[in-house]
């Protein structure tokens, strides 16, 4: 077993077009079901209110780590952060990082979250209860958005 | 849980315990270098992970392994690795589904 996730995906699309879709917060809000007060700053949170439906009563934070230009945008966040009345904020945050390579077809993008090992045991069980239908809902919200917009 | 798994005295205290039976911690401190005190220290930072229960019987207490705060932990992982999964496919289908400009 692991303690972080690590995903590689091909895109075709131009690496310029998908640092776009990463780093514009409007963009970046389309597609993760966020939407975002301002654009990402590094060392600043971004805050946002979630989308999915169902849950748009939670409030979605990151703090932005680094963006290096059509290279490698990261943040820290509190996965599963899905109770509005918990402070979750003295536990240790998980780090996402999307890197972006370019390829002859397009794009390469490979996304790495890591830090779970930090997460206390007993809130990680809860907040899996509750994301489980957080993400049936996202489900069904993806493939509402991609029939939509074919 | 992974920390409390990142030790080799603890993972060795696991494996005995995984084997199903129920070990005082006389019985796992014989053979050890280390102390009952130093066993016992890691004992509980087993318990706090919940990957190891104690049980009262007598004058002793038994531990015993839970395997399932770690079959959790798997499947934790699934659904978040999946989780992304979808995410990126949406932005997959974000990105290249788009009208040329």
């Amino acid at each position: 077993m692991n303690d972080r996730i690590e995903k590689r995906i091909e895109l075709k699309a131009p690496v310029s077009r998908v640092w776009r879709a990463l780093t514009d917060y409007r963009e970046f809000g389309e597609w993760f079901g966020v939407k975002l007060d301002g654009p990402f700053v590094p060392g600043k949170a971004a805050r946002g209110q979630v989308t999915h439906p169902g849950y748009e009563h939670l409030k979605w934070e990151v703090v932005v780590q680094h963006i290096e230009a059509e290279r490698l945008f990261s943040f820290t966040w509190h996965p599963f952060a899905v109770d509005p009345n918990k402070d979750y904020s003295a536990e240790t945050p998980t780090l996402v990082e999307f890197r972006l390579k370019e390829i002859p077809n397009g794009c390469l993008l490979q996304l790495t979250e890591s830090g779970f090992d930090k997460i206390p045991a007993a809130r990680r069980s809860e907040a899996f209860g509750m994301n489980e239908g957080g993400w049936t809902a996202q489900m069904k919200n993806i493939q509402s958005h991609v029939t939509a917009n074919a | 849980m992974f920390a409390a798994l990142g030790d080799e005295t603890r993972l060795l205290l696991v494996a005995r315990l995984a084997q199903g039976m129920p070990c005082s911690l006389s019985q796992l401190t014989e053979g050890s270098r280390l102390t009952r005190q130093a066993i016992a220290k890691h004992l509980r930072v087993l318990a706090e992970a919940g990957i190891v229960q104690s049980a009262r019987s007598g004058r002793e207490s038994l531990f015993k392994f839970d395997p399932k705060p770690l079959e959790k932990m798997k499947d934790q992982l699934d659904l978040w690795s999946e989780q992304w999964d979808q995410t990126l496919a949406r932005l997959k289908a974000f990105v290249e589904n788009e009208d040329p400009k």
